[in-house]
């Protein structure tokens, strides 16, 4: 009876304790954001294609687009002219990264194709950041690849899609995964230079 | 604002005080005078250096648009080292790199901090509520990781014989960061198990974003709302700016509006498409943070001369990602002999550190080097061992257009015997 009582004490300490450690020790510095206030914000899209949203597009849909938003300063076929880069490429520039000049466009040297869409979506058309719909990404991304030979100017982009799309110098930087460098110790670097 | 224009500032608005004054004595001495002192205390309220200084950055914020009606586009401004005593960069001279987009102007009151993703209790959080949390002040230098390379779009300026400590080093600055650690904020959030990186994003027109691993976020990160003792500049993040300390300057997300707990690297453009360095093998770097252990003389530098033979004091600054620096050795014979420099309080970790070494010029040709080492024992390296842990030669380094991102090599700096200083790293 007696030893069940204290087992009963303990075990509520024990419970006390736990919430305790659950319990934010800053009582009344910041709150819980409304659903709305995080998806104002939330606008991240990961590799694998966690955070891409709904909606579609293919590189027909988008050609009108990007003639109408984007040629003026990447140039009509993504050619890149005086304010915006050339965002297309292939083995010619993964060839260039061996050499003194090595030209990084998004077709010939970005490994991921869902940074495409993050990166139209987050900061494009420059000044006018935020105005594209999803659809408008995913066919704007499309149409990118397509200028560089990646997807096919009929292949659908979208949140399954893309994440598979194979970009050509995806296999150019080294350590393949993080994972592999988990320990920055282990990586050799010498002297503030890494291998 | 130019010396001169300075001047007819001060003259304005002391002319104006002083015509207000003059005529207050005419009509009503005393009330018309009262009135009038204002006018002349708005020049104290926020002070202003003298007008003989004219110390400044360099450069241009990289504005596309700049292009357009052919003005000189630069990859930023360069903070002027070589004017600077002490360890501690004045505010605004702080370097400026924002990838081409002028700073937000964010009103503090509107201002949200949002942490959400793998946490148990997502938060939101105004500016007020994140000052009244527990905060530490730390000394912490930030620094590019394009600084002093020889390639990349500021190699030019860089490589020149011309060259100041400004050119060749300005990417780097250090200022006392004050704020809440990031670690007692996710704490507050409950970070849940299989989190294992961050990823950071500033409100500035591209929505920069930048994925960090947890294990920074809970080590010494920092929310940092202020710096130098006021209020974080807009050009360097108001009114909040992720500080990384010792991490290559793009981790250090100005304006920032949110952090996303999650689990694994989210893979940004600047991330995998700008910043990873692309070496002679035709792979790129990335997943690349710390920076090395790095210093540079600052007085004599490029583009001094000294007037005549005699004493002078060779000071200059060094810095390690790592850590303290725990020591710096001076060269006066082009890296023949060494000496060991004094290193002057405060010696923070991840900070610049002011070292000294006195200095008798002879009239002779002379090269100047440092070369620090940090409470790791990691000793700067020479243009040579770079090249080597690169792959590549020197002629590589010299020329490649690429950034050499994390360029740490000793600088030297050649004394001629007419008393002027040259850039001598080539």
């Amino acid at each position: 009876m007696r030893f069940s009582k204290l087992l009963a004490v303990g075990i509520a300490l024990l419970a006390s304790r736990a919430a305790l450690a659950q319990t934010p020790s800053y009582t009344g510095v910041g709150r819980t954001p409304t659903k709305e206030e995080i998806q104002a914000v939330d606008i991240s899209a990961g590799p694998d294609g966690k955070g891409l949203p709904a909606g579609q597009g293919t590189a027909k849909e988008g050609a009108p687009i990007f003639a109408e938003k984007c040629a003026v300063c990447h140039g009509a076929n993504a050619e890149g002219a005086k304010i915006g880069p050339r965002l297309t490429g292939g083995q010619a520039e993964i060839d260039s990264l061996k050499t003194m000049k090595p030209v990084r466009t998004v077709g010939g040297y970005w490994p991921y194709a869902t940074s495409v869409w993050d990166y139209i979506n987050r900061a494009m058309p420059r000044n006018n950041a935020g105005t594209l719909t999803p659809s408008e990404v995913y066919a704007l991304t499309a149409f990118i690849l397509a200028k560089s030979n990646i997807v096919k100017e009929d292949d659908v982009m979208d949140a399954k899609t893309l994440p598979k799309v194979q970009m050509p110098n995806r296999n150019g930087f080294v350590p393949p995964r993080y994972q592999d460098v988990v320990d920055e110790h282990k990586r050799g670097c010498k002297q503030g230079v890494c291998p | 604002m130019s010396p001169k224009q300075s001047d007819r500032r001060w003259f304005l608005k002391s002319g104006a005080a002083l015509a207000g004054l003059a005529v207050g004595a005419s009509a009503n001495a005393l009330p018309a005078a009262a009135e009038s002192a204002p006018d002349i205390d708005e020049l104290h309220k926020y002070g202003e250096r003298s007008h003989f200084v004219e110390s400044v950055r360099t450069g241009s914020i990289n504005n596309p648009e700049r292009r357009l009606k052919d003005e000189p586009v630069a990859f930023g401004l360069r903070s002027p080292l070589q004017d600077q005593v002490g360890m501690i960069t004045p505010s605004a001279l702080h370097f400026i790199v924002s990838h081409g987009y002028e700073p937000p102007d964010i009103d503090p009151r509107e201002h949200r901090f949002l942490i959400h993703g793998m946490v148990d209790r997502p938060l939101i959080f105004t500016m007020d509520e994140l000052k009244r949390l527990p905060s530490v002040s730390r000394f912490h230098f930030i620094e590019c990781h394009g600084n002093s390379s020889p390639g990349g779009p500021g190699g030019p300026e860089r490589k020149a014989v011309t060259a100041t400590a400004q050119d060749t080093h300005g990417f780097t600055s250090c200022s006392l960061w004050t704020g809440v650690q990031l670690s007692l904020l996710l704490k507050e959030a409950g970070v849940r198990k299989g989190a294992t990186w961050i990823t950071a994003e500033g409100a500035d027109a591209s929505k920069h974003s930048k994925s960090i691993p947890i294990g920074k976020a809970l080590d010494d990160a920092i929310v940092a709302y202020g710096m130098n003792g006021e209020p974080i500049r807009p050009e360097q993040g108001f009114p909040l700016r992720l500080v990384t300390p010792g991490w290559q300057g793009i981790n250090n997300v100005k304006w920032l509006r949110r952090i996303q707990v999650v689990d694994e690297p989210y893979m940004a453009m600047m991330e995998t498409s700008r910043y990873p360095s692309v070496k002679l093998d035709g792979k790129s770097r990335w997943f690349e943070f710390e920076l090395g252990p790095k210093s540079v003389i600052t007085r004599p530098s490029g583009g001094q001369r000294l007037p005549v033979q005699g004493y002078y004091e060779i000071s200059g600054l060094a810095w390690s990602g790592a850590g303290a620096i725990r020591r710096v050795e001076v060269s006066i014979d082009g890296g023949r002999t060494w000496k060991d420099a004094q290193l002057h309080d405060p010696i923070a970790k991840k900070a610049h550190t002011r070292f000294t070494a006195p200095w008798n010029w002879n009239g002779e040709e002379a090269v100047l080097q440092s070369r620090c080492t940090d409470d790791q024992g990691t000793v700067q390296p020479t243009v040579a061992e770079v090249a080597k842990l690169w792959g590549a030669d020197v002629a590589y380094l010299k020329n490649t257009s690429t950034i050499v991102g994390d360029f740490n090599a000793i600088q030297p700096w050649k004394v001629n015997r007419d008393g002027s200083v040259q850039n001598a790293l080539f």
